[in-house]
């Protein structure tokens, strides 16, 4: 399945989640560490350093490359940063991916780190007429949360989900990332913590909502010639597919931070597609698989009921059937395909330069077999997705 | 809200170009572009978005001011600035709102009074405009959506 396009994982490295209070670069320096005495290799090996950007953390953050390249050491490596939201980490994967295949470099290290103010994500401070993000806080006081919640209501409308299928999605997760040391939040909750839990945005309740939080995580990768001659103390995975797509017009559902939505009433415009469902479909396209050979996934749960959509557009089970497949216990650790096994965005809480390159880090976890409690048994292939701001959206595929 | 002194307070649009300031007759303010006929809300100005057009050129139109409720929620804890909070903070509903003609989803919040109890995916709302918020001497506007058929206490 891996083809000529394929390369390979050598590294994996995070800095507990938390909330630490402490400088971003720090625990990017943790993981990278970590990622490179995984691989087996030092900081000097490196060719090539892609960072992904933080937006809260000042002018370092915004040059992420660069600033991990100063901490490891300025060394002449060559730099990238760059920013797409939630999807920062999987670009900044796709980045290294394109020097490696092109063959400008041959190991490459990225890097997502950040450290998260407490609270509701608000927009960057001042006042900032022309900026969306900005508006809808001042006109409408429209949080996150608030754009997950109508998702969530929808899903009620439209397939009779419940309060209760949502709060299962918390249950699950909590249990899966029982275990995982990364894990900020590492508890157990019941179907009725859950629902007595404060309402934030209804029908989401605090416990369904996922925390902002300090992380950080990075990898090694490297093309298959430098893996074969290098050697490697873990069992092989590579990366067979990574989408950055973004949608197409028009983009008929409700986005963060839009007061709109695309219209569809204009002449010769094409029948609107789900941006969401094109993610991991190109992740998927890229590496020749299908849905059905998906062993596990890691899914952005920014909200329980977000999940369930997850199901649905990454191909696991048919639109409106996410419910059933979490109730029938699909997507649980020894159902058919687990979804979060690390616990997701509900035990991590959102460290968005990070969030997709976790992700990776999982997968790669669990096809090198070393997952523990939470192993997925004779997992060969996982897919990650995720969606941000402003058309931003990235699935990584991975096998072993 | 309604400011309580004495000496009414300048109402003025919380943001320019947005929405009618003609309260008695509320609309949103959308743009047309005049070669594909897509619809903008905020108004788009510069280039359409569609991308088998490139057009620059569009016309100012009125958005339909009823629509079906395509989602809803609410805002239970305050949400932080720019968002202006009465005090103490009073929960808020939003609702997402299909307009049928245009083929477009807008947001908008509810009036005061209305709760998510009150509403239903697929429930006609109607266009109004309302306080956002006021200082010490202005009375800041904006769009807001509640039922057609709402109580008679909610239609003002
Ligand atoms: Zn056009």
């Amino acid at each position: 399945m891996a083809g000529s396009s394929a390369i390979a994982i050598l590294g994996i490295g995070m800095h507990p989640w938390g909330k630490w209070g402490r400088n971003f670069v720090e625990y990017g320096l943790a993981a990278a560490n970590g990622a490179l005495d995984d691989a087996g290799l030092s900081w000097t090996d490196i060719e090539f350093i892609s960072g992904a950007d933080t937006i809260r953390n000042g002018y370092p953050g915004f040059i992420a490359g660069a600033t991990f390249a100063q901490a490891l050491g300025w060394n002449g490596t060559r730099v990238s940063s760059c920013y797409a939201a939630c999807a920062s980490g999987a670009q900044a994967l796709a980045t290294a991916r394109a020097q490696i295949l092109a063959g400008l470099c041959d190991v490459a290290l990225v890097i997502g780190a950040d450290t998260t103010p407490k609270g509701f994500f608000a927009p960057v401070g001042g006042e900032r007429r022309d900026d969306p993000d900005w508006l809808r806080f001042y006109l409408m006081g429209a949080t996150n949360p608030a754009y997950f919640a109508l998702y969530a209501r929808r899903r009620m409308a439209l397939y009779g989900d419940t309060e209760r299928d949502f709060a299962l999605v918390k249950v699950k997760n909590s249990r899966h990332g029982l275990s995982n040391q990364f894990a900020r939040y590492r508890k157990e909750v019941t179907v009725e913590e859950v629902l007595s839990s404060p309402k934030v945005c209804d029908p989401l309740k605090l416990l369904e909502i996922c925390a902002t939080s300090d992380g950080a995580a990075a990898l090694v990768v490297a093309s298959e010639e430098f893996a074969k001659a290098h050697g490697s103390k873990n069992r092989l995975v590579r990366v067979a597919g990574i989408s950055t797509v973004t949608p197409i017009f028009p983009n008929t559902i409700i986005e963060m931070p839009n007061f709109s939505t695309d219209s569809a009433a204009g002449q010769g415009v094409l029948e609107a597609t789900s941006f969401r469902d094109s993610i991991a479909n190109g992740a998927y396209e890229e590496a020749g698989i299908g849905p059905q050979d998906v062993d596990l996934a890691e899914v952005y749960d920014l909200s329980s009921a977000l999940e369930l959509d997850w199901y649905e557009n990454i191909g696991l089970c048919k639109q409106g059937e996410g419910a059933k497949l979490l109730r029938d216990g699909d997507t649980t650790i020894g159902g058919k395909v687990p979804v979060n096994t690390s616990g997701g965005l509900s035990c991590f809480g959102e460290a968005i330069p990070a969030q997709a390159i976790v992700q990776v880090c999982e997968i790669v976890t669990q096809l090198r077999g070393d997952a523990k409690d939470r192993q997925v048994t004779g997992a060969k292939v996982g897919v990650t997705a995720n969606q941000g701001l402003f058309g931003h959206g990235s699935s990584v595929v991975l096998v072993k | 809200m309604l400011s309580q002194v004495g000496l009414a307070k300048i109402r003025v649009p919380a943001v320019e170009g947005w929405f009618s300031i003609d309260e008695s007759e509320p609309y949103l303010l959308g743009s047309k572009c005049t070669k594909c006929g897509t619809i903008y809300f905020p108004q788009e100005g510069t280039f359409c978005k569609n991308p088998r057009c490139r057009s620059e050129t569009f016309e100012q139109v009125r958005l339909s001011n009823r629509g079906k409720i395509w989602s809803y929620t609410d805002a239970q804890y305050q949400p932080p600035p720019p968002y202006v909070a009465v005090d103490p903070f009073e929960p808020f509903a939003i609702v997402a709102v299909e307009l049928i003609q245009e083929k477009l989803i807008v947001l908008g919040q509810v009036v005061r009074g209305v709760t998510v109890d009150d509403l239903r995916v697929g429930m006609e709302v109607e266009l109004t405009i309302d306080t956002l918020y006021e200082d010490e001497d202005k009375v800041y506007l904006v769009w807001k959506f509640r039922p057609v058929n709402g109580p008679e206490t909610l239609r003002r």
